[in-house]
């Protein structure tokens, strides 16, 4: 450790200090080496920090302190929807009845627990307009391949084995050809016009009667509303594949329009990012599936049932795609986003909505001319720009991104979609303020003033961050994953 | 009806308004066609205040019976362990709970630092080179585990042992099916894997070797003579699923030489919240370093020369790799790595050590008592922290009984395999004390004398 670095917990530690309290050896002794033989008794202790408590707790404090979240300031990611995560959301997630509940205790001592599971799948299913809804997938890119096997066991169920492609547009998120793959299915691109939107003609150019299915997030990841949505879903439908919901910009549409009425077959949703989940700095998630009714002997095992007042699990399900996951889903985070749809209720529901697109609007339209708009039209609930008039100027959008850092802004998402050159996209959520937005945008247009005359300061960026740009080339070249002690 | 988590004022509103240059917020949904345009109100029970809210979830809790107010011998890879109250506090600040995914490393140090010190605890509790950041869950991080040793050695049969966790091998069965490898099944004898069986069926198409260490029935596998036999075959992998409290104490399957190790850190600092989110771990060798999914966190310097810590080796991902990835997973289980990593600080290695010392000493004790009391313990093997117990019983009346006399009993064994009817899986962990382990054993001396 050099003199300037913050110390690793292991750089902490000295031997025999203590930050632990264990419960009393209150039994007698066995002598338990000798029954577990001497191969199997660990010699080299694994080199855990021994630290005090205190240690621990200023450890983690500084670090946090090291950290942006929404709390800390404006988070206008796009999508990602890093919007407010409601602390009531965490006291009831926390509360003794829903935290230390074993999975496979006897059913009728968890029938809060399913009750509260029950409801949730029926407010997802109404949200979505879907006909059934699990809970097992435990975040998006694992609802995208849940939802993706069951489009496979459908054909196969058929006795359809031909459907070997998946569709993505070019615009789409990596994890869809990712999951696509995963499911051993091939990606095929389908690209977008000049409006942003998908282009229908290209579609009718990939799709075949290898199609299983056409995935797509709506609005797209442009931030636009794939209008056309109807004809391209027959497009689809008639030649006998099925479409495929990526709900990560659900926070767009809520009350306003559902999957389900577009003519999508299986829709994952972001517990995460729509219903408020934290992000956790990467997790965890909650990535439920909803789907047609003809999909519903598909779905993962178990599923959740109502008899008269209780609940129970079933699993005899012999066409059901089996387990995606140990136990139930994620629980603890699907408890948070039924917290928030309580307190939101319908009504609340479409004013985020409503709130989301005035908002990402609003700052487009601001931003608009200082930065190139390559399309030009309203957005839903995020918007792109492009850095391309920066760039001319010696200004890449990485520094702009770098140079927001200086204002205390988390930049927006860069370089995605990948169909937009020096793309910027920004999502501010329903959550932001106006005078929050119109900071934002002040800083954003400044930024703009300082590529045109002093161009160095944004390539300089960051300024006043704890530490400056990182070296990811060597990262990646020789890298260094974990802690080695100095001898 | 006003909602707290909205601030828009209706001057706000207008003013927005006009700079857009619309009249209404509708316009900016007319791209909506009307044929798909929801008019209707969702059917969702009316907004509720806090207060009420609270109220009313809290009773819904209350319904649940727990583990605090009951005592609880479940485990099956759901464990009832010591939290640190530091942990619950290092987790609720909220620059760590409520951030993305730390991309710009710039203003994201502390949550890319806190996963790098994961790294290394992972690396040093497995004996393995490297591990990841975090995946959803032990059954998941096996299941990928499964399908890289195939991708790896392009072979596409697997051998896996029944005495891994039942859920476990369901998942592996799902995600199998997306690359098409063949699962074949080595049954158990006597509570561990049937390594005849697992000789005969191993051979040159074999692209690993599946066990988990303890097993699910608690049992300690021969990890050394099955790294012998995997070694008879060329690039043939062990892959291990490991309760990383159990390597406190326990030779690390590094050490035995398994090529991925992977399992829960759930033990560490994660309360069970009805099976997640929990925590998997995904531990590996240098040689697999860029096979591994998910996220990695590497030690670099920034232009300044400072130490500091970025997501790297990016180009197996899916964000940047697309169909190529390594895998599809994006979101993890960075703030429950978080959780785990506090706990486990807060342990050490003296504490880790004895803490699974007495997870082992407080189960012999189950054991010997359970034996005193003229009940059967079918296994004869060495064991972590759980154990079976034959009873004269059907497992699902003796819990129901237990539950009146305020204990959550073990897991019935008859649910995954009808040869175990009657075998109760019972978890001792060291927050059992040997006066609720005495009473357990007289109850069920009760029920099924």
């Amino acid at each position: 450790m050099a003199k300037q670095d913050f110390p690793l917990i292991f750089e902490l530690s000295q031997e025999s200090r203590t930050g632990f309290s264990l419960p009393e050896f209150d039994v007698p002794e066995s002598h338990i080496d000798k029954q577990l033989g001497d191969a199997f008794v660990r010699k080299n202790e694994p080199d855990l920090p021994e630290v005090s408590e205190l240690q621990i707790m200023r450890h983690y404090t500084a670090l946090s302190t090291r950290n942006h979240g929404v709390d800390s300031g404006f988070y206008p990611l796009g999508s990602c929807t890093m919007k407010y995560n409601p602390k009531v959301n965490e006291d009831i997630a926390r509360l003794t009845g829903f935290s230390h509940i074993h999975p496979l205790q006897p059913i009728e001592t968890v029938q809060g627990a399913l009750e509260l599971m029950y409801d949730l799948q029926e407010i997802l299913a109404e949200i979505t307009g879907m006909d059934s809804v699990t809970l097992q997938p435990a975040a998006g890119a694992h609802g995208e391949w849940t939802g993706l096997m069951m489009i496979r066991a459908f054909h196969e169920g058929n006795g359809d084995y031909n459907r070997t492609k998946v569709i993505v547009p070019d615009s789409a998120h990596g994890t869809n050809p990712a999951s696509a793959t995963v499911a051993g299915f091939e990606a095929v691109t389908v690209k977008s016009n000049d409006q942003g939107l998908v282009d229908l003609e290209d579609l009718k150019r990939v799709v075949d009667e290898q199609t299983a299915a056409l995935m797509l997030t709506n609005p797209n990841t442009l931030g636009l509303f794939e209008e056309h949505i109807e004809e391209m879903a027959s497009i689809i439908h008639e030649a006998g594949g099925k479409l495929y919901y990526d709900g990560a910009n659900l926070n767009a549409i809520l009350g306003y329009a559902r999957p389900g009425d577009m003519g999508f077959d299986v829709v994952h949703l972001n517990l995460h990012k729509t219903f408020t989940g934290p992000h956790g700095g990467g997790g965890p998630g909650s990535g439920p599936v909803g789907v047609t009714a003809e999909f519903e002997p598909f779905l993962p095992k178990p599923i959740l049932t109502k008899r008269k007042e209780s609940y129970e699990f079933d699993y005899d399900r012999p066409k059901s795609i089996g387990r995606v996951k140990p136990y139930y889903g994620n629980f603890g985070i699907n408890v948070r986003a039924y917290t928030y749809i309580r307190t939101m209720g319908a009504e609340g529901l479409k004013k985020v909505s409503e709130y989301a697109v005035l908002n990402a609007n609003y700052m487009m339209r601001r931003l608009q001319g200082e930065y190139e708009l390559p399309f030009d039209r309203h957005c839903k609930h995020e918007f792109i720009l492009s850095g391309r008039l920066q760039k001319k100027l010696g200004v890449r959008t990485l520094d702009i991104a770098k140079r927001l850092l200086d204002f205390g802004y988390h930049p927006p998402t860069i370089y995605f979609p990948i169909n937009v050159e020096e793309a910027i996209m920004a999502e501010p959520t329903e959550t932001e303020s106006k005078e929050t937005l119109d900071a934002f945008v002040d800083a954003m247009l400044q930024i703009a003033e300082e590529a045109k005359n002093e161009p160095e300061k944004v390539q300089e960026a960051p300024h006043t961050t704890i530490v400056s740009r990182m070296d990811e080339t060597t990262a990646a070249r020789k890298p260094i994953l974990r802690y080695q002690k100095e001898n | 009806m006003e909602f707290r988590y909205l601030p828009m004022t209706e001057q706000d509103k207008q003013e927005m308004l006009s700079t857009i240059g619309v009249k209404s917020t509708d316009e900016l949904f007319a791209d909506i066609p009307e044929s798909v345009r929801y008019n209707g109100e969702l059917k969702i029970k009316p907004p509720k205040n806090e207060y009420a809210l609270t109220k009313e979830l809290t009773q819904l809790a209350n319904r649940n019976v727990d583990t605090k107010s009951h005592t609880s011998f479940l485990g099956a890879g759901v464990y009832d362990h010591y939290i640190p109250s530091i942990v619950d506090h290092v987790i609720s600040r909220s620059e760590f709970y409520t951030a993305y995914t730390p991309y710009q490393p710039e203003i994201s140090q502390g949550e890319l630092q806190a996963i790098f010190e994961f790294q290394t605890m992972i690396c040093e509790l497995t004996g393995m080179d490297v591990a990841n950041s975090s995946m959803y869950d032990g059954g998941t991080a096996l299941a990928e585990a499964v399908n890289l040793s195939a991708g790896q050695t392009k072979k596409q049969k697997v051998l896996v042992s029944k005495a891994i966790h039942p859920e476990s091998l369901a998942v592996i069965y799902s995600y199998a099916k997306g690359p098409g490898v063949e699962i074949v099944e080595i049954e158990h004898v006597n509570g561990v894997t049937d390594l005849d069986q697992l000789e005969k069926e191993l051979d040159e198409n074999t692209a690993s070797v599946v066990l988990q260490y303890p097993n699910f029935f608690g049992q300690i596998e021969r990890l050394d003579r099955v790294r012998e036999l995997v070694d008879q075959q060329k690039k043939t992998m062990m892959i291990t699923s490991s309760n990383p409290l159990a390597l406190g104490y326990l030779t690390p399957p590094g050490e035995f030489g398994a090529d991925i190790v992977v399992g829960d850190a759930q033990v560490f600092g994660i309360p069970a919240q009805f099976g997640g989110p929990h925590c998997g771990y995904f531990a590996t060798t240098k040689k697999l370093m860029r096979k591994v999914p998910g996220r990695l966190v590497g030690q670099t310097k920034d232009e300044e020369g400072r130490r500091g810590f970025v997501l790297t080796l990016q180009a197996r991902e899916q964000h940047i790799r697309r169909d190529k990835a390594t895998s599809n997973i994006c979101s993890n289980q960075a703030l429950n790595a978080l959780a785990s990593s506090a706990a486990m600080s807060s342990l050490g290695k003296q504490g880790l050590k004895r803490m699974a010392w007495l997870n082992i000493q407080k189960a012999s004790y189950m054991k010997d008592q359970l034996e005193r009391a003229g009940f059967e313990i079918p296994f004869s093997g060495a064991f972590f922290n759980e154990l079976v117990v034959k009873l004269n019983d059907d497992i699902e009346t003796v819990n129901r009984k237990l539950l009146e006399r305020g204990i959550i009993g073990g897991y019935d064994l008859s649910r995954d395999n009808r040869k175990l009817k009657n075998h109760m899986l019972i978890a001792v962990t060291e927050v059992r004390t040997k006066e609720e382990i005495d009473q357990f054993v007289k109850e069920v001396g009760d029920i099924c004398g």
